[in-house]
């Protein structure tokens, strides 16, 4: 079984600028791997390619054993990405949104009403999404996060807006995914914190992965 | 493919019932669009029972276009349709559930709205079979059309009136045919009206495979 994440000389385009620049990158299975670099270095970019969202236009990439130059879209039902955005809907309830990240990823409702419990949202089920405080809203998003349990977990600043206990939670979070063998990408400017449950760590500027150290 | 559909169809009309936009907004527009017209044209019920068919079917048509203009618009906030995009379910799947979900927002619209023109315009049901299968074809083609140009324009910025712009050409088939059936099955000459349908099933039946067949390439460029 190769690598979770292969890219080789990946470049990612907004428009005509090149959010990946030749990009290389390699994240083991069942690996907790940190990118961090400065705004604008890429981090999201990266983050979207893998998640099959962003196509690269040169160079290769390969998530899960998918080639997505031939095919980004496979990859998405393996994937789970907590972005800048929650891709929450305003109008549904904290319980209707995660039930419907689990029922969309042939889940049980059982999936979405433990990943409530686990993000300590059991109180807040029957409040719509648009009520919710940015802090709230992050942690339904990782309910649905959780709720699908996919293979491999993209995230973007997973500690911000969080107040500590809920930081310690997705600590916590991402230890139990590696150890029952997901694979989880985290971009973070929170490097102490980061750098405390990744085993590898990765820096980007300009589009280019510049740096390999292994933390743990 | 359906299981998908019934989840996005599920999650559209739930958001709908909670939001309540089609009810509070777009029923009462429709309703008025249906009164200005018989203030506009005259208040003899004789030239409203013989525009009633056409008019019925415009105000349906700017309806519709207000209930796909809020399909998408719940995928743009937060960032929502790239977590559609990622939610795992078939493309062809989402197009089914956001048609249908229109599709039954805009019966219960129909339904209204009929009853509308029988008391404002005084229109007889006379054919009601010719009228619910014409409602029926021209509900489905209309959604199913909708949905295609409401996530093509999903994307853009002047999404609001592009959307017309795409969509008003493309279904005047729909319009020409189900006010045709509409008018023999309200004035009592249904076996007028049937030959209609067949332009109406064939619109239906050309759009929904078409959505289905290319609602995922469409959803990757909105």
């Amino acid at each position: 079984m190769g690598p979770a994440i292969r890219l080789r000389s990946a470049v990612a385009l907004a428009g005509r600028f090149p959010v990946l620049a030749g990009a290389d990158l390699t994240v083991a299975r069942g690996e907790v791997a940190l990118v961090h670099g400065a705004n604008g270095a890429g981090k999201t970019s990266l983050l979207r390619v893998c998640a099959g969202l962003l196509p690269i236009t040169d160079g290769d990439a390969e998530v899960l054993g998918h080639d997505l130059r031939a095919d980004r879209r496979a990859v998405r039902r393996s994937v789970a990405l907590l972005g800048h955005a929650t891709f929450l809907y305003e109008d549904l309830t904290v319980a209707e949104q995660a039930a419907f990240a689990a029922r969309a990823f042939h889940r049980p409702k059982a999936a979405a009403d433990a990943a409530l419990a686990r993000l300590g949202l059991e109180r807040r089920v029957d409040v719509q999404v648009a009520r919710l405080s940015a802090g709230q809203r992050r942690r339904v998003a990782l309910a649905c996060l959780v709720a699908r349990d996919a293979e491999l977990w993209l995230l973007d600043e997973p500690h911000a807006g969080l107040d500590a206990a809920n930081r310690d939670v997705v600590d916590e979070l991402i230890r139990e995914r590696a150890a029952s063998g997901g694979t989880v990408v985290l971009a973070s400017h929170e490097l102490d914190r980061a750098r405390a449950v990744a085993g590898h760590s990765f820096a980007i500027a300009g589009g280019r992965v510049q740096e390999d150290a292994r933390v743990a | 493919m359906w299981r998908d559909a019934m989840v996005i169809a599920g999650r559209d009309l739930r958001i709908e019932r909670r939001s309540r936009v089609v009810t509070n907004q777009v029923l009462p527009f429709a309703l008025l669009v249906i009164v200005l017209f018989a203030f506009a044209l005259d208040p003899d019920r004789g030239v409203l029972d013989r525009a009633a068919a056409g008019l019925f079917w415009l105000a349906v048509l700017f309806s519709a276009l207000l209930a796909i203009q809020r399909s998408f618009a719940i995928e743009a906030t937060d960032e929502a349709r790239d977590g559609l995009r990622l939610s795992g379910l078939d493309p062809a799947g989402i197009f089914l559930g956001k048609a249908l979900a229109v599709a039954a927002q805009l019966v219960v619209l129909e339904v209204v709205l009929t009853a509308g023109i029988a008391v404002l315009y005084g229109s007889e049901l006379r054919g009601p079979l010719l009228l619910a299968a014409t409602a029926l074809l021209a509900t489905i083609g209309l959604a199913a059309a909708g949905t295609i140009y409401g996530v093509l324009a999903a994307g853009l910025r002047v999404r609001e009136t592009l959307l017309p712009l795409l969509v008003l050409p493309v279904v005047a088939p729909v319009l020409l045919a189900s006010t045709r059936a509409w008018e023999a099955g309200l004035q009592g000459v249904p076996g007028e009206g049937w030959s209609w349908l067949r332009i109406l099933g064939v619109f239906a039946v050309t759009y929904v495979a078409v959505g289905i067949a290319a609602f995922g390439t469409l959803l990757e460029d909105a």
